[in-house]
């Protein structure tokens, strides 16, 4: 007889947009309508999970019998039915619809500590925060360690910052520790304005208690009573089970005055932000909780000098918090032994672009990036060859295949050109023109500057307005260099980190690939193939069967022909849109 | 004024504008400072900022209410009631200054006797605020280390006002905030050089420099500097002028620069009086109201059009420079009183100077009769030792800050240091008197009177300009939304507003700017003179008329709905 | 106090004090455009970046405070290149039209762009089109040729406390304006307009007026309220055509709508040009010589006094008119008349 069976439905955003709610539902409906229980005379217990990071398999459901756990991928809510039948009562697990080896594959690479309990607990339940060993850390510190010891542990943890700077953050804590001052604060960065990245959303959503746990630490460490977490509107699920979490942890004594009866007390509050992706860097970050538009202030002073309200203040990011409670419990030399020599520990990546896995991926600092695309991520899709990875947002830069073998920390990244930002990882193949990556970025950086300072507010439309020229034909000699040249003068003068960065995708393209900038600039001609308007269409006679959809999708008429007879594009009536390419179900339509 | 010379012997603002900056605690009363006296509110507002309380006292929801810590919106005409009772509170918590009451003051026992009454709940029956925000006044007030009192019109201008003022001063002794930085008495002055005007000695009672006239030693002085005698009997109040003029025996007036038709309570009493003068002389850079009356009128220069001083609210005398010429004919006052001298056959100006062995520059002959400004300025300054220090060049550069009694003296930013020059000022024991007309079932509104940002005054000036008329064009009437309701009066409502001695007609402005019962009329606009309907009892003391209290009765113009 | 070194040359400050500010007192010349020493420091313009010893990139004086031991260079080729693709920059987004600006001439921006030899602009794209009409009478604002410094932003908010203006919008969008691009709606004191580096805000009043040629400046003080604010008249021939402020006085620059828009009535047609004279009682009053003026006003007062004595008249004196004239007028009445009947009529 099983002693137990669970079943974990994984409800981050991705599940629950891949259908996890109806699925959950059909499990417990299935369970009861069948009287498993009374079947398999155990307790089945139907739990909802948070993200694992395979999100390209959704809806992931484990279930487990004794200890013995099956992971089953694409579950739609008619197949609950089988699930049940085949493998809870009958016993016998349906191999059709198991995970294949590449799950297995895109787990075994990874190191999780920060995400080690999202995808196993129920994020909505302290008590499985608890049981899995969660608040444990601040107990212990409570109890038995000053303040300077927890700072001490911290340094020497080399846990450094996961919100982009890689600052460390026992470092940081002692600076703001150090100022006299009546009050401190500490905020959480949950602010993740990056394009496509989603690890603080999914540890918030996966594992709520960690972050409040690890500010609870820090609280201790640097002595505040008053903590934020700034968390973007356009993340419900995580603000709703953040809330949650709060209530529970203010109804268990976490959270409060008198915390564990230690005389300490500290409490959190949550601050929406409207989605400003300035809004993520700290000193804007902290001028929207003060109720001021969300715009940069100039460092020195630091907000671990000045920060909050003036008062010295602590800000890090979701990751880094949930970092803290493994570094107590396990101790600063466990941590110390993972990662490279100058980045401890581990980094969630989100990893997108032409690959096969996308998805969140925990990683120990200095694995290699041929490791991460090509086993964990499986590979380039298609065949298609790599041509670079993007990291670190869209203030990033590119690295290019050349570097496969580099080991990924704060220090290298910084050092081939990119960096290691929040997390952001985007493959790019053959088929991917650079300078369109370039433009593609500073568009989302120009549009983001909060306007504050010329360099950014301008020099990124300047640069934006350069690169879209170039690709659209009219580049002009000299283009490079003033790319070049605007590039490292809004990087040198810019008053933030957005600006700062902002012309990283141009400089490290340029880097790079600057064969492609002059092939675009003086040979009118855009080696991806991506650049449109520096495309030729035509029709291969052989190929075409005269099927006319080309004609029909063509809105100025350039693709014309007689039915059943090869087609063709006149190109002086040709707009490029493309249409034609997209429609031809022959591979007829090439570009050029 | 007369309140505050009779408390502390001088009677202008003890401390200057920039120490507002630094005081911890503000208490405004009866002073819409945002509107009148914008650029001292800006202090304010930055005190504020660096984290000092305000108490902002006041019958209206002034713009200044946006940044005070507590609004004390009492009737009006309690003043006396809400700072006795302020005063009782703190006496009953021991907040009191006792070193300073000791070491500076006398009469404090029969003071504090009459305070006994005073309680709270008392104060909020007779002013309408609740008795927990007195308490919290008092507390912020007596517990700032720097506290500060600035006030104008909305508490001169009452039938009670030199009472007003001595309670004012009352509650500065009481705690000390008086003779130290960033503390002090201060009225703000309402016209750009009402300060230097009651300096100079254009009050009936004084010489310069607030030296009375009954002094025989004093008037000496002055007999030998202008070398006449001169008459030792105190003369006539603006108001008493007034009633003296309808009496008859005042036949003969000079007003120079100033609009009393216009400016002062009760028009119609006015204008009666103004009319029975034998000969009127009128000098002014427009044909005011006043002008209008006159049997000469003679153009005079404008600030532009002229060199001289003007002295700001908080004492200081700065430079005025001429950048343009007289229009057409018109002339500078001081050649326009020269010429007049002259001709009354006084022609020894300078003689009696030059005999005190002071230089007076050559180009004057002995019989000119036209000063020069700084001719003017130096002899006052030899009959005023306040300002004796001061000369044009040391005036230059920003101006200096009365009393500067020698030359190497850097001006007194505030004043009363180290004494008082009463000696140790008295507190007085106040009691409320009522305001002199009441409301009733026929003029059941009080209305009170005053000033709005974009306008100034009688508007000779103001109302000149199309930007401001633009935007404040047309005269109004304040009213409670709950009063418009039982008078069913929406907001841009035609209304008339009677008092027992006229009557106008405004547009209404519905709201909560001012309480249930009080309305509000800026005096600013001739086609609706506000002044047609106020009172002109006088202060007994300093016989200002009360302009900031009187009752009327509101109709709405048209069929009712 | 610390001391730091600033261009080889060593400076003593308060602890607290910016490297501009530290700077300045060596009279060393850092350009800015969104500073103003009255208002808290910005850092918007990047302008004032310098180079500190030990830091990685530039900063910007303005906001970084002044540590003891710092090394500053305020000039070199670097920091010159970096400044002027800043003018470059703002000037390629902004109308460049000084021929017909109201500032010409007492522009920052004119001033840099002139300084850092800006003819030709590299960056040639978009430029702003958000001109709209604004029906207030006093404040014109032409956005376009705004730079976002945001010091009509900040005074608005630090001095005057009515926060009428805000940033809105962001990139190459951003712009100064009231709340939800509405007309502008304020107590209209202009502190923005005297703020401005450029030609974004200026006074509708002296709109076409004269610019700099001919224009004669007057220091002297407000006649309006007590506030005795410092005012400079700025005049052409005998007529005012704008009104503006000293910062370096005791009201630091700031006045109100009546003290910086109001001077109208100083060359209104309306102001009194003749004696006038009511020759009769009942009838009108006429233009008369002064001659004419003062033979009847000495003959009337000297008959009066004759007939019930001095102190049958009266005077009253202004709170309007100068120290001067008002000491001379009670003596008038004193001395040469005889009466102690002298009052005014504002003795609050
Ligand atoms: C434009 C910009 C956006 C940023 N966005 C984020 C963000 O979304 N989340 C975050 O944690 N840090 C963000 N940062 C970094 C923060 O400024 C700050 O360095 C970080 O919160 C510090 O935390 P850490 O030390 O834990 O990394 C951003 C920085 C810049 C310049």
């Amino acid at each position: 007889m099983p002693k137990g069976v669970t079943v974990n439905v994984c409800m981050g955003t991705g599940g629950i947009a891949g259908g996890a709610d109806e699925v959950l539902a059909a499990f417990r409906e299935e369970l009861s309508r069948n009287s498993v229980e009374g079947r398999v005379l155990e307790k089945c217990a139907v739990h909802q999970v948070g993200c694992r990071g395979f999100c390209a398999r959704d809806v992931l459901v484990d279930i487990t019998i004794d200890d013995e756990r099956t992971t089953y991928q694409y579950i739609r809510p008619d197949m609950v039915k089988r699930l049940v039948s085949e493998h809870i009562i009958g016993g016998e697990p349906v191999a059709d619809w198991m995970v294949s080896d590449e799950y297995h594959r895109f787990h075994d690479l990874q190191k999780k500590i920060v995400l080690a309990d999202c995808g196993t607990i129920d994020p909505e339940d302290i008590e499985a925060y608890i049981d899995a060993g969660g608040y444990r850390a601040i107990t212990e510190v409570l109890e038995s360690r000053t303040p300077a010891e927890v700072i001490d542990e911290v340094r020497r943890s080399g846990l450094r910052g996961r919100g982009g700077a890689g600052f460390p953050t026992g470092q940081k804590w002692e600076l703001c520790a150090a100022n006299e001052a009546d009050r401190r604060y500490i905020i959480c960065n949950a602010d993740e304005g990056d394009p496509g990245a989603f690890m603080d959303r999914s540890v918030i959503e996966g594992n709520p208690h960690s972050v409040i746990e690890g500010m609870l630490i820090g609280a201790y460490a640097v002595g505040s009573d008053s903590g934020y977490v700034y968390i973007r509107a356009e993340y419900p699920l995580a603000v709703d089970r953040l809330r949650l979490a709060l209530d529970q942890a203010r109804a268990k004594g976490f959270l409060g005055p008198d915390i564990l009866n230690s005389g300490f007390s500290f409490d959190i509050k949550i601050k929406l932000g409207a989605g400003a992706f300035v809004c993520g860097e700290e000193t804007a970050l902290i001028a929207s909780i003060e109720g001021e538009r969300g715009m940069p202030r100039a460092k020195p002073p630091y907000p671990a000098d000045k920060g909050l309200w003036g008062k010295p203040t602590i800000i890090n990011n979701v990751e880094t918090w949930a970092n803290l409670p493994p570094i107590i419990n396990n101790g600063a030399d466990w941590y110390a032994g993972i990662g490279s020599e100058k980045s401890k520990g581990t980094k969630v990546f989100a990893l997108t672009g032409k690959i096969r896995n996308t998805g969140l991926i925990e990683v120990p600092m200095g694995i290699s990036l041929r490791d991460i695309i090509f086993d964990i991520g499986g590979g380039i899709e298609g065949g298609r060859l790599l041509k670079a990875v993007q990291t670190g947002g869209p203030s990033g830069g590119c690295i290019p295949q050349q570097h496969i073998d580099l080991a990924m920390d704060y220090d290298n990244l910084l050092a081939v050109g990119s960096m290691m930002g929040s997390g952001g990882m985007v493959v790019l193949d053959e088929s991917d023109c650079m300078v369109n990556i370039a433009r593609f970025f500073l568009e989302f950086t120009q549009a983001e500057s909060c306007g504050k300072c010329t360099p950014c507010r301008l020099g990124t439309k300047r640069l934006l307005e350069i690169l879209t020229r170039i690709t659209e034909g009219e580049g002009r000699k000299g283009d490079i260099e003033l790319l070049e040249d605007l590039a490292g003068d809004v990087r040198d003068t810019s008053l933030c980190g957005l600006g700062m960065s902002a012309p990283n995708p141009v400089l490290s393209t340029i880097r790079y690939f600057r064969h492609e900038y002059e092939a675009h600039i003086h040979d009118k001609h855009c080696p991806a193939k991506v650049c449109r308007k520096l495309l030729t269409f035509f029709i291969r006679e052989d190929l075409c069967v005269g099927c006319g959809m080309c004609r029909k999708a063509c809105p100025t008429g350039a693709a014309d022909g007689k039915p059943k007879a090869p087609h063709h594009i006149d190109t002086s009536s040709c707009v490029k849109c493309g249409a034609c390419y997209d429609v031809c179900k022959f591979k007829a339509v090439l570009k050029e | 004024m007369a309140g505050l010379a009779t408390v502390f012997g001088s009677g202008a603002m003890s401390n200057s504008v920039a120490e507002i900056e630094r005081t911890d605690a503000l208490f405004v009363i009866g002073s819409n400072t945002t509107e009148n006296h914008p650029i001292i509110a800006l202090r304010m507002k930055q005190a504020v900022r660096n984290g000092a309380k305000l108490i902002v006292a006041d019958p209206r929801t002034i713009p200044l209410v946006k940044f005070a810590h507590l609004h004390l919106r009492h009737r009006p005409g309690t003043d006396i009631t809400l700072l006795n009772t302020i005063m009782h509170v703190i006496v009953r918590e021991g907040l009191e200054d006792r070193e300073f009451i000791e070491a500076r003051t006398t009469d404090f026992e029969t003071f504090q006797k009459n305070l006994e009454n005073f309680t709270p709940e008392y104060g909020e029956k007779i002013t309408g605020v609740p008795a927990r925000d007195i308490i919290e006044a008092a507390r912020i007030y007596a517990t700032a280390g720097r506290a500060g009192i600035y006030y104008t019109m909305g508490i001169t201008q009452h039938s009670m006002g030199t009472d007003n003022v001595i309670s004012l001063a009352n509650l500065a002794l009481l705690t000390g905030n008086i003779g130290r930085e960033a503390t002090g008495v201060n009225p703000l002055r309402g016209q750009n050089n009402v300060q230097g005007c009651c300096d100079m000695g254009c009050s009936p009672n004084v010489f310069p420099g607030y030296q009375s006239l009954t002094d025989p030693e004093v008037r000496e002085r002055f007999e030998e500097v202008w070398g006449t005698r001169l008459p030792d009997k105190i003369g006539l109040t603006a108001s008493e002028m007034i009633e003296a003029m309808l009496a008859g025996s005042l036949k003969g007036l000079y007003v120079m620069g100033e609009n009393p038709a216009m400016s002062d309570p009760n028009t119609t009493h006015t204008l009666e009086a103004f009319r029975k003068l034998d000969f009127l002389v009128v000098q002014d850079i427009f044909l005011t109201e006043t002008a209008e009356l006159a049997d000469v009128v003679l153009p005079a220069a404008s600030f532009a059009e002229k060199d001289g001083t003007f002295t700001n609210s908080e004492r200081r005398v700065q430079m005025v420079r001429k950048a343009l010429s007289t229009p057409g004919r018109a002339k500078d006052d001081l050649w326009i009183l020269g010429n007049l001298t002259a001709r009354m056959g006084f022609n020894h100006v300078f003689e009696s100077i030059r005999a005190l062995g002071y230089k007076v520059p050559e180009d004057n002959d002995a019989k000119q009769t036209i000063m020069t400004p700084e001719q003017a300025f130096l002899e006052a300054g030899l009959l005023w030792p306040g300002i004796r220090g001061m000369t044009y060049q040391r005036l230059k550069n920003g101006g200096i800050q009365w009393p500067c009694p020698s030359q190497g003296h850097p001006g007194t930013p505030y004043l009363f240091r180290d004494s008082f020059p009463v000696g140790r000022p008295a507190f007085r024991s106040i009691t409320p008197t009522e305001s002199d007309e009441l409301v009733d079932s026929d003029y059941p509104y009080v209305l009170t009177t005053g000033r709005i940002l974009f306008q100034y005054h009688t508007g000779s000036m103001t109302r000149r300009s199309k930007a401001l008329e633009t935007v404040a064009p047309c005269p109004f009437i304040e009213i409670n939304h709950r009063d418009a309701a039982l008078l069913e009066i929406l907001d841009e409502d035609p209304v008339t507003v009677t008092s027992r001695r006229g009557t106008i007609s405004l547009i209404a402005r519905v709201g909560d700017r001012v309480g249930p019962g009080v309305v509000f009329i800026p005096f600013h606009y001739r086609e609706a003179a506000a002044n047609l309907l106020t009172n002109n009892a006088l202060d007994p003391i300093c016989k200002i008329a009360e302009a900031k209290v009187c009752a009327v009765r509101i109709d709405k113009v048209g069929p009712t709905a | 106090m610390i001391s730091l070194t600033i261009d080889g040359r060593e400076v003593s400050v308060f602890e607290g004090t910016s490297v501009l500010e530290a700077a300045r007192i060596l009279e060393i010349d850092i350009p800015t455009l969104c500073h103003d020493p009255r208002l808290k420091p910005f850092g918007g313009c990047r302008l004032c970046i310098v180079e500190i010893r030990g830091m990685a990139r530039p900063v910007t004086a303005c906001t970084t405070p002044a540590i003891g031991g710092m090394v500053v260079t305020t000039t070199s080729e670097r920091l010159y290149r970096l400044r002027r693709t800043i003018i470059e920059l703002l000037l390629s987004d902004h109308p460049n039209d000084c021929m017909v600006c109201a500032r010409a001439g007492d522009c920052t921006l004119q001033e840099q762009a002139y300084f850092y030899k800006l003819r030709l602009n590299r960056f040639t794209g978009e430029m702003r089109d958000h001109d709209r009409v604004d029906a207030n009478p006093f404040i014109k604002r032409e956005m376009n040729k705004c730079i976002l410094c945001g010091l009509c932003v900040r005074v608005c908010d630090e001095v005057q406390g009515v926060n009428a203006i805000d940033f809105a919008f962001r990139g190459f969008n951003a712009r100064v304006t009231p709340p939800f691009e509405k007309d502008l709606d304020c107590e209209f004191c202009g502190q923005c307009v005297a703020v401005c580096p450029t030609g974004a805000l200026t006074g509708k009043v002296w709109a076409g007026e004269a610019r700099q040629k001919d224009v004669k400046m007057t220091d002297t003080v407000c006649s309006y309220c007590g506030c005795g604010c410092n005012i400079t008249l700025h005049t052409v021939r005998d007529r005012v055509v704008r009104i503006t402020s000293r910062p370096d006085t005791h009201n630091r620059g700031w006045l109100c709508a009546k003290g910086r828009f109001g001077y109208e009535f100083i060359n209104h047609p309306d102001r009194l040009k003749t004696p006038l004279i009511r020759r009769k009682k009942g009838g009108n009053l006429e233009p008369a010589a002064w001659e004419d003026a003062f033979d009847l006003i000495a003959g009337q007062f000297t008959r009066i006094k004759e007939e019930s004595g001095p102190d049958a008249l009266g005077g009253l004196a202004s709170a309007r008119c100068t120290n001067e004239e008002n000491y001379v007028f009670q003596k008038f009445f004193r001395a040469v008349i005889g009466t102690n009947n002298i009052d005014h009529c504002a003795r609050y």
